[in-house]
């Protein structure tokens, strides 16, 4: 008989099966996790997922006989009253034997499992576009660096703290005593006078001998430095310390914008908040919509809310630059807005918006992107008034991107800024 | 009678819940030396290897092997299980034991050391006494050779993935699984015949597989060579033909050897599941006694353990609990019915074989004439799991004690009546009767559709004619069939027809069709 420990065995020895079963139901699980998308909040889109999907293509068929035809005969236990010749009513849907019938009937139905973090936000990429480098980037959790931890006793050699492995080396040398280089140099001074003196006082030559020999012998015991004097430099990997950011989502709201369009907004919301969790210890979020009026409101509303009016959108920066006063302080804040429009502007209002954002709020942010949501079947488009007055600050200012999305594989491009060049944004 | 504690003491195995691997070692030495000393159990050597609760799930997965080929479907599964058991609404096993030798038996780390004695006695003892000894396990399975035959399995399919690609090679599976439960070759004497044969063309398959490693691949045996086959044959169909024999109940074996179509590493895949279907298929037909012998053995050694101051009363009554609500079985009406408890059952026609040994009733000298008052029990009960499987046991042993103590009755149900007749309770005349139709209900052949491959058109239009022998109007379920058929053509390659046709009248009920378009 022989004893094994498996514990410490690889634990996700099913992963290969799970990989191939969500390729398997992957159009089904892709659709749940857009319905997912549609549903969950924009700053809730890290985590993972229970979904929901038909069990269509996972059927696994196999010949199997009909219990609703012919006859059959069956064994049951706990018999209290019957006796032979007495009828039972068959159970209404899944015949009579209740396990097999169940099984099968549930089975086929819908098949509700829960999809990791990991599995999830690789679906929702699959549907941006997302570049796989970027992807990794902002699938891990956090970034780390290296920080100074102390000392310790073993490191390798170019991590050597001299100071330290000096002062071990010298107060050894005290505790234990090592005559210093210049007691022996005053003793080898010492015997040359003596042998000098004529006629050599003999005794004190050999006491000073003596002496002189203990003294080389110490030196050699107690060594100038010893491994146990050696003290190392020690680092640690720890979380980089990140500070907080604040997303706007500012998104036009009056009658033009359809469901379809503000669900491909809200991809473009989610998108920019995963990536800002990944840098920032906390992000929030604040939502501004606008017709010719702007409020500030929840999430709820924002997407669900229908407003009717013009659309004057520099009302939804004054609105941004008033949290912003109140709320959050330059200092303690990193400032990130995202705009969703289809474009509309009252043509005279664009002065006053351009005004805005050259003036205070471009340089208030680290990243303002745009885009410009449309039907696929539109067409090349007619310029916007929005689109237009934007176009100036292109090459103008680093932190500023718009990009005209049909599509959400359209939106990632948007940020190319943002992720190739990490440390401009970082700030 | 003077009680000397620290005597009592010193012979308990252990004391508390903790478990070490000296106490686990311990125990096993004293369920062994039970086991095997007195009971004479002959056994495979044990391995025990302690799990997690993850792993063990993982181990479900992959139906209970310690490695498997990789497939969506054990995914399917693991996904689910995982589900249910993170809900709270599926408890994993205590053990997982697999036909292999060595013996593998799986603990968790999570148990106490009082159900770790329970399993040693339970999966290390019973089952692998009954996987060794019982004549159906001898016959279908190879413990020597599962393991290895797993390891090549895998490498082969993961192989195959990386070379023709992983729909390909999922295609086939799917093909393959779907047929799973047709293939076997049922038949005693085809199976022998079989059983030769597969050894030999695995070793020279491996052999083969080893070459090809670092070789150009799957161009060793010639394609002709296949296609030749069926166009060289002269009366392809009416099955005097010796390499057409039909009619051929071995779906997946016929498939592999005549299929048209199918590229050499594709046949060797439904070789593979053919082989792992033929593996589990004794434990299909032996879940009652291969359930009842461990759960008789488990009993017996915890009450000698017990009996010989080696278990606390602590540890006995923790035992008591588990065993007991192992082998409760709920009345049909119950909410918690789900059919009968094998456990229960096969444990409790074993105890009452245990009491007609050595202390019989008039009534058992009627019925059980060869062995009422032998006086040797375990010797009888040896016996019996070497020599039956579910249905003849059933048939042979249960008696009207354990009829009447399940209150067991038979049950007559005709599709077209909206209700269901009782057709025998536990009474003179209805013993029989019960009898017969219980086990008629673990005899696997009865509850699986009975098909069979009756006519090949190897020459020209390329038909498959498959056959379903319809007993009592039993039709197959309709959408199944029609999506497993796909399954088969798809294999086929060609046109393939399955026809319902009555057992006794010979008239045909019904066809079905899937035209496979070249």
């Amino acid at each position: 008989m022989q004893i094994v420990d498996r514990r410490l065995n690889p634990k996700a020895k099913s992963l290969g099966n799970r990989q191939r079963f969500i390729r398997r139901a992957k159009a089904e699980i892709k659709e749940a996790v857009r319905e997912a998308v549609r549903s969950r909040k924009v700053s809730d889109i890290g985590a993972g997922e229970d979904v929901r999907i038909s069990s269509k293509s996972l059927r696994e068929p196999v010949f199997s006989l009909d219990s609703k035809s012919g006859s059959r005969d069956f064994v049951l236990p706990g018999n209290s009253d019957l006796v032979v010749g007495d009828a039972i009513p068959k159970p209404p849907p899944a015949g009579g034997r209740g396990s097999k019938g169940s099984k099968d009937g549930s089975g086929e139905d819908e098949f509700v499992f829960s999809l990791s973090r990991e599995e999830f936000l690789d679906l929702f990429f699959e549907d941006l576009q997302l570049p796989n480098l970027v992807k990794a980037k902002l699938k891990s959790v956090k970034s780390t660096e290296l920080s100074r931890a102390g000392f310790s006793s073993d490191g390798s050699p170019s991590k050597l703290n001299q100071v330290r492995t000096m002062r071990n080396s010298l107060a050894r040398r005290i505790a234990l005593h090592r005559p210093s280089l210049a007691t022996l140099e005053q003793l080898k001074e010492e015997i040359a006078e003596a042998e000098a003196e004529s006629p050599p006082d003999e005794n004190l030559l050999e006491e000073l001998r003596a002496r002189h020999a203990r003294v080389v012998c110490l030196r050699k015991t107690v060594a100038y430095l010893d491994p146990l004097d050696l003290k190392f430099n020690r680092f640690e990997r720890v979380p980089k310390p990140s500070t907080q950011a604040v997303m706007f989502c500012l998104m036009d709201v009056s009658a033009s914008m359809t469901e379809r369009l503000k669900d491909l907004a809200k991809q473009f919301y989610m998108l920019l908040n995963i990536f800002l969790r990944r840098h920032y210890r906390e992000v929030q979020v604040v939502f501004i919509r606008h017709t010719n009026v702007a409020q500030e409101v929840d999430e709820e509303t924002f997407f669900s809310g229908r407003e009717t009016g013009g659309t004057v959108v520099s009302t939804a920066f004054v609105e941004m630059q008033r949290v912003i006063n109140e709320r959050y302080p330059l200092s303690d804040w990193n400032i990130y807005a995202a705009q969703a429009s289809d474009g509309h502007n009252f043509s005279d209002d664009m002065e006053e918006c351009m005004s805005i954002l050259q003036s205070s709020l471009l340089s208030q942010c680290q990243y303002f992107a745009y885009i410009e949501v449309g039907a696929p079947d539109d067409g090349p488009y007619p310029s916007s008034e929005v689109w237009e007055g934007y176009e100036d600050l292109i090459g103008q200012h680093d932190n500023f991107a718009m990009r005209r999305v049909t599509e959400a594989g359209e939106i990632y491009p948007v940020f190319r800024n943002l992720f190739s060049d990490e440390k401009s944004t970082k700030g | 009678m003077q009680i000397n504690p620290t005597k009592a003491t010193s012979k308990l195995l252990f004391d508390g819940a903790d478990w070490t691997f000296d106490l686990v070692k311990k125990a096993y030495d004293s369920v062994q030396e039970i086991g095997v000393g007195e009971l004479g159990l002959d056994i495979y050597p044990n391995v025990i290897e302690v799990i997690t609760s993850e792993q063990m799930l993982d181990a479900y997965a992959s139906i209970g092997l310690p490695q498997m080929y990789r497939h969506w479907s054990y995914g399917k599964h693991f996904v689910r299980d995982e589900m249910n058991y993170r809900r709270g609404s599926q408890a994993l096993a205590y053990e997982l034991v697999i036909n292999s030798d060595p013996c593998i038996n799986y603990i968790m780390e999570e148990n106490s050391m009082t159900m770790h004695t329970l399993v040693l006695a339970h999966a290390a003892m019973g089952h692998n006494h009954f996987f060794k000894n019982n004549y159906l396990f001898q016959e279908w399975t190879r413990a020597d050779a599962i393991l290895d035959y797993l390891d090549f399995a895998k490498s082969y399919v993961s192989r195959c993935e990386e070379l023709h690609g992983m729909n390909a090679v999922e295609q086939v599976l799917d093909d393959a699984h779907a047929l799973m439960q047709q293939g076997i070759s049922r038949y005693p004497g085809s199976n022998k015949q079989m059983s030769l044969a597969r050894e030999r063309e695995r070793a020279l398959a491996r052999h083969l597989y080893e070459e090809r490693s670092f070789n150009d691949l799957w161009r060793t045996v010639p394609k002709q060579q296949v296609q030749e086959k069926p166009e060289g044959e002269e009366a392809p169909a009416s099955g005097g033909s010796s390499q057409v024999r039909l009619p051929e109940e071995n779906l997946l074996y016929f498939l592999e050897k005549t299929a048209p179509k199918l590229e050499d590493w594709e046949r060797e895949l439904l070789r593979i599941v053919r082989n792992l279907a033929t593996y589990f298929y004794p434990q299909r037909q032996t879940k009652v006694m291969n359930e009842g012998c461990a759960t008789w053995t488990h009993f017996h050694i915890m009450n000698r353990l017990y009996d010989t101051g080696q278990l606390s009363e602590g540890a006995m009554l923790e035992f008591l609990h588990s065993h007991s609500s192992v082998t409760m079985q709920p009345s049909w009406n119950d909410r918690r019915f789900s059919g009968l408890n094998p456990y229960a059952l096969g444990f409790a026609i074993m105890r009452d074989i245990e009491r007609i040994a050595t202390e019989p009733t008039s009534e058992d000298k009627d019925w059980f004439p060869d062995i009422a008052g032998s006086g040797d029990p375990v010797g009888e009960l040896k016996r019996i799991w070497a020599e039956f499987r579910d249905d003849s046991f059933i048939l042979q042993y249960l008696s009207p004690k354990v009829i009447r103590d399940f209150r067991l009755f038979g049950i007559h149900d005709e599709a077209q009546y909206p209700h269901v007749f009782v057709s025998s309770i536990h009474d003179e005349r209805g013993y029989r009767r019960v009898r017969q139709n219980l086990a008629q209900q673990y005899c696997v052949s009865s509850l699986d559709p009975d098909l069979q491959i009756i006519d090949a058109d190897l020459q020209g239009s390329r038909r498959l004619v498959v056959s379903h022998r319809v007993r009592n109007g039993v039709m197959l379920e309709r959408a199944n069939c029609e999506r497993t058929l796909y399954h088969l053509a798809r294999l086929w390659g060609y046109r393939v027809k399955l026809v319902e046709v009555d057992a006794e009248s010979g008239k045909v009920l019904k066809e079905h069709e899937n035209l496979r378009m070249p």
